[in-house]
């Protein structure tokens, strides 16, 4: 029973990625087919491992299913896998945006065998992120999931896409960069790029030669971008807005997750001290990233643009949570960052099938569709009522999490302001949320848009298995706190709480 | 009782929503009247076993039933459960939530009867109802703030019902926001008392708060908190502005939702939380003076309001307005004691008003008239309600009102004379109302346009008269004071000393009872008799009438100055300017910047070896002098 379920999850993507592309042209049925096998078996894995995870008290803080073979010797780097209560539930997230992206993009016709390639190796190297325990393999997999990314929104994109992908391009690697001089500099100081000593040696002992708060800076920008946190965020409205459906759902679903769990796992682990020193600074930014982002929210009128902002404001809860540096605040926000993603990943979805099916994506234009797309419709404004934190869905569970735990926090003075303003947040969430509904599906009907298909059967197949996560993690989000707990629990220590 | 029934009074309703969403309305021809079958025998078994959950209070020897909790999330030093909280209030309010609801989903089954939306309708109302019972019923505030956003959900989708009509769903979406607005207090509330007690469980709290443990700047900060999130529900003053909206909805959703249920839930909060407030005398005050204010200030708009269905949600913000007087000053019995007695009176007016509209196709009491002959059941309700809200002896309203008055009079002379103005007022509008759509001579036009006015159908007019029934009776349950012994209070009377001996120990109820006649006298003179002109009387106070017409501007205010103005075109749009031009802009800046920068490096590269030389000539030399100066 050692089957290396790890590898299997993350490198099946990239074997149906190779597989599809050595395929010959114009087999675009069987891509589909194969696409969606590669996705699924996965799923199916993780979802395995995600039941079969010790949840028993005494294993706190320890890694399990893991897999480590030497790799580069000199650099003291190995090919190191495993997850913890933090991790697993994003690779679960991840593996199920996987398939359901490929069920999302069953009617793309436009070089569809590169297009499933770009796809799979995407999700490859974003479960490879959150499943590296070692520094350089999780710089690696974070690095790849540019070039798939780059491609999707350069082809298959709308709008200024060749700019928006540049433009994500650039940022991603300035802030790699950083990164990378973060990376390069704690295995000088250290010798070590295993993310589990580092964080368990606490960087004491060692004599470093660069301060330890320049590290953390450096990794933290990496981070910061890809969240994102004000005012690094202006690739994100662009790159959502002009990606397919399916790279938005995975950008917003699981791509930015990369950032908030960076944050936890390398910055907020192995420095904790520094992490208390500036946490002050971090949840204004936290404040200023949610109110900021609700309010640009207010004044868009395309539909993507308007989720990919509230994006932006919503991944501010989850910056607050995690330099609240309480327990439950970095649960709720490692839940937040389930939630958004299972919620923003339908609310693309949504709007991708709005835009497809009715040819318009201006909410100035749109209106009155609740008759001709009930089904769209109804799920729609339940992905909305998520995002606007409406209890019996995750996103109540997970912002509620936040700010109880942030607000409660005594690691940070002065905490309860930004989170009240965070709370604030809430309110103006409500407004964009309702108008973009109101805009789109209420009012008299339009006869333009008489006609429009409403979801087929494969259709409300994914639009189900969204909607029954969401609300199964809102009306119980123990099965996953349960887990997120553990993994969190260490963190805290490291914190000297 | 075992505990478990409890839970189903809340589940029952549940179940009929799922059913209906899941099975009803894909697979069921729409003319089908099976949504409404299964709602109401849902609520009736709700409402069977609310009875029997509050006999088994009365009997119970401190008023109270011990449910067992259900762990919810658990982290760290958090412990989130849910659990069930029965005691009195609970218990009464089930027994209101479940009589309304189930007398208003008889009504709309010949109401909504061939409306395109009757599943989707009864869907709704099933999840309203499940989320008021289980709202009543829980036992700590997280779970009570979680019901207390689903009923507002579905307030939201029960006002946008209509929602290819702009202002439905304008409306639902005001309600919403505006609710919100106070829930931000609420959820801060929430947050401060948990950082200071360590606990979400209500009755903690109390304890809490009883043992002055829970005191000070925080406890009052809480109470006000929670006071904003039950004015943003209950339409306090200055959050009024989305219940007359609201009308917008289906009349029996105004009936259950706008007038007898979920905007009283923000009085049941107060009650609710009432050893917080208790402790607190500055959110008490706070309290009493905006109830106070609210009574006279809605009051006041619905005088001239001309459309029926608005006066008589003006009139439901006065009466809230009168129970968060009455908690403040009385105590919980009080403000629940009307709370009570309204659910039936103003659930009745709603009705009567849905019936009016079912026969005339309008709310515009300027098109009515007359209809006392034609409507005889529903004009016979009307006045029994409008008489018990008036607060006529010996009719339900009369009792509570008079509680309120006498404790307002105790209290504060200030929040007694508002009130008492109100009564005249309040006496008056409803009158106005009764006169101008009962009496005289139908003025509706062309008969053929919509048909001639007729009585409503049996389905609608049962529930009617079980309404007027409770709104004579219901009143009786505190004549000898025995609902306030059940809510704590301590004073008892013999029951017929009460019904005629309140007017002998004090003077102030046939005062009140004064003005209110006075107030109908008013009203009969004006629209029934004539004596008075209506035009000539709103020429004499032509700017106080405008300003009670345009509701003192404050939907201009809210709308237009400071959510379009000040905050979208104002502080968004600046917020936005700077994200195009200062934050993206320098992004962009540093791309051109670097562009720029590598084309005036790419003139360096001119391809000539002897200057190549002096580059590594210059640059050797730099090393050099560096080594020896710092090495």
């Amino acid at each position: 029973m050692n089957l290396p379920y790890l590898s299997l999850i993350v490198f099946l993507p990239v074997a149906g990625s190779i597989l599809i592309a050595l395929l010959g042209g114009g087999r675009e049925r069987l891509v589909r087919y194969l696409a969606a096998i590669f996705t699924f078996v996965p799923l199916v894995a993780s979802l395995g491992v995600f039941y079969r995870f010790d949840r028993s008290a005494g294993v706190t803080g320890l890694i399990q299913f893991e897999e480590k073979v030497a790799w580069i010797n000199p650099l003291n780097a190995f090919y190191h896998l495993g997850v913890d209560g933090l991790s697993l539930p994003l690779v679960v997230l991840t593996t199920f945006l996987g398939f359901m992206v490929v069920l999302i993009s069953w009617k793309e016709h436009l070089r569809v065998r590169e297009f499933f390639a770009w796809l799979l190796l995407l999700e490859t190297s974003i479960l490879g992120v959150f499943s590296s325990l070692d520094l350089l393999l999780f710089f690696i997999f974070w690095e790849i999931e540019i070039i798939p990314m780059y491609f999707l929104i350069s082809i298959w994109g709308a709008g200024r896409k060749e700019y928006s992908a540049i433009k994500y391009v650039i940022y991603t690697l300035s802030g790699s960069a950083l990164m990378l001089a973060g990376i390069i500099s704690l295995f000088l100081t250290t010798g070590s790029l295993s993310m589990v000593d580092l964080a368990q040696s606490r960087l004491a002992p060692v004599v470093t030669i660069i301060p330890q708060a320049v590290i953390f800076f450096l990794l933290l920008t990496g981070f910061a971008v890809k969240l994102p946190v004000v005012p690094l965020h202006t690739w994100l409205p662009d790159a959502h807005t002009d990606a397919p459906t399916a790279g938005s759902v995975m950008l917003a679903g699981a791509l930015i997750k990369m950032g908030g769990y960076g944050m936890i796992r390398v910055t907020v682990s192995i420095f904790p001290q520094v992490a208390r020193d500036y946490a002050p600074l971090l949840v204004t930014l936290a404040a200023i990233s949610v109110l900021y982002g609700a309010a640009i929210t207010l004044r868009q009128t395309d539909l993507k643009r308007l989720i990919a902002y509230s994006s932006v404001s919503h991944m501010g809860f989850v910056l607050l949570g995690i330099f609240a540096l309480s327990q439950v605040s970095l649960t709720g926000a490692a839940l937040q960052m389930v939630s958004h993603g299972l919620i923003t990943g339908l609310l693309f979805a949504m709007a991708g099938l709005t835009m497809h099916n009715t040819g318009e994506r201006d909410l100035r234009k749109l209106g009155g569709l609740a008759r001709q797309i009930p089904i769209i419709a109804v799920v729609f404004s339940i992905a909305g009522l998520g995002g606007l934190g409406l209890p019996t869905t995750s996103g109540f569970a997970a912002e509620f999490l936040v700010f109880v735990g942030s607000f409660s926090s005594t690691m940070v003075n002065g905490i309860q302001l930004y989170t009240v303003l965070a709370v604030l947040g809430v309110v103006l969430a409500a407004g964009y949320i309702l108008w973009m509904l109101q805009r789109t599906f209420y009012g008299p009907v339009l006869e333009q848009h008489n006609g429009t298909k409403d979801a087929d059967i494969r259709e409300r197949v994914y639009m189900f298995a969204f909607v029954a996560l969401i609300m199964l993690v809102g009306i119980y989000p123990a099965i996953l706190t349960d887990i997120i707990k553990l993994g969190i629990s260490p963190i805290i220590r490291l914190l000297g709480v | 009782m075992p505990y478990q029934l409890i839970w189903l009074i809340f589940l029952l309703p549940v179940f009929s929503f799922l059913i209906i969403s899941f099975l009803v309305r894909p697979f069921v021809k729409p003319e089908s009247k099976v949504a409404g079958y299964l709602t109401i025998a849902a609520i009736i078994g709700s409402l069977v076993l609310s009875l029997r959950t509050l006999t088994a209070v009365l009997a119970a020897s401190n008023h109270e039933i011990a449910v067992p909790n259900i762990s919810w999330v658990v982290i760290g030093d958090l412990n989130i459960s849910l659990g069930l909280m029965v005691d009195s209030l609970t218990a009464v309010m089930l027994v209101v939530v479940s009589t309304v609801s189930l007398m208003v989903q008889i009504y709309s089954q010949g109401y909504m009867k061939g409306d395109p939306g009757y599943h989707r309708y009864y869907a709704w109302m099933s999840l309203f109802t499940a989320s008021m019972l289980g709202l009543v019923l829980a036992d700590n505030l997280l779970q009570v703030f979680a019901f207390w956003e689903l009923v507002g959900l579905c307030s939201y989708l029960l006002i946008g019902f209509w929602f290819h009509r702009p202002s439905a769903a304008n409306a639902a979406k005001k309600a919403f926001i505006v609710t919100r607005l106070g829930d931000f207090g609420f959820l801060a509330a929430i947050l401060l008392l948990f950082k200071h007690t360590g606990t979400f469980d209500i009755a903690q709290l109390h304890s809490l708060a009883v043992a002055g443990t829970l005191a000070g700047t925080t406890l009052t900060w809480s109470a006000i908190g929670i006071f904003s999130g039950a004015a943003g529900k209950s339409a306090q003053f200055p959050l009024h502005v989305w219940l007359p909206d609201a009308m917008e909805g289906p009349t029996p959703v105004s009936a259950l939702i706008h007038a007898a249920t979920m905007v009283a839930a923000g009085v049941f909060l107060v009650a609710r939380t009432f050893p917080l407030f208790e402790h607190s005398a500055q959110a008490l005050t706070t309290v009493a003076f905006i109830g106070a204010f609210t009574a006279i200030f809605a009051a006041s708009m619905g005088l001239v309001m001309t459309d029926i269905k608005r006066v008589v949600a003006y009139s439901t913000i006065s009466q809230l307005g009168y129970m968060m007087l009455g908690l403040a000053t009385g105590g919980v019995a009080i403000g629940i004691f009307h709370l009570f007695n309204h659910a039936f009176f103003k659930a009745l007016l709603f009705l009567g008003a849905g019936s009016v509209n079912h026969a005339t196709g309008t709310f515009d009491m300027r098109l009515m008239g007359g209809l006392r002959k034609i409507m005889p059941w529903t004009s016979t309700t009307f006045l029994i309600a409008a008489l018990s809200l008036a607060g006529i002896w010996p009719l339900s309203g009369f009792w509570s009102k008079d509680e309120i008055l006498a404790a307002a009079y105790d209290k504060q002379p200030v929040l007694f004379y508002l009130a008492m103005i109100t009564v005249a007022m309040t006496a008056f509008y409803i009158f106005r109302v009764f006169f101008l759509t009962f009496g005289g001579e139908y003025r509706g036009g062309s008969p053929e346009a919509h048909g001639h006015p007729h009585e409503s159908p049996t389905v609608m007019v049962a529930p009617m008269v079980v309404l007027a029934v409770l709104a004579i009776f219901s009143g009786f349950w505190n004549v000898s004071g025995a609902f306030g012994a059940f809510m704590g209070h301590a004073e008892t009377q013999g029951f017929v000393q009460g019904l005629f001996g309140i007017f002998i120990h004090s003077p102030l109820p046939l005062i009140a009872l004064m003005v209110a006649i006075l107030g109908i006298f008013l009203a009969y003179a004006t629209y029934s008799a004539k004596w008075l002109s209506a035009e000539q009387i709103g020429r004499i106070f032509r700017p106080l009438y405008t300003l009670f017409y345009r509701k003192y501007w404050f939907d201009e205010l809210y709308e237009n100055i400071i959510v379009k103005i000040a905050l979208l075109k104002g502080i968004f749009a600046g917020l936005q300017q700077i994200d195009t031009y200062g934050v993206d802009g320098i992004v962009n800046g540093l791309a051109s910047t670097a562009i720029g920068g590598g084309r005036a490096i790419r003139r360096s590269q001119t391809g000539q070896l002897q200057l190549y030389g002096l580059f590594i000539g210059i640059g050797i030399l730099a090393i050099i002098l560096v080594i020896y100066v710092f090495g």
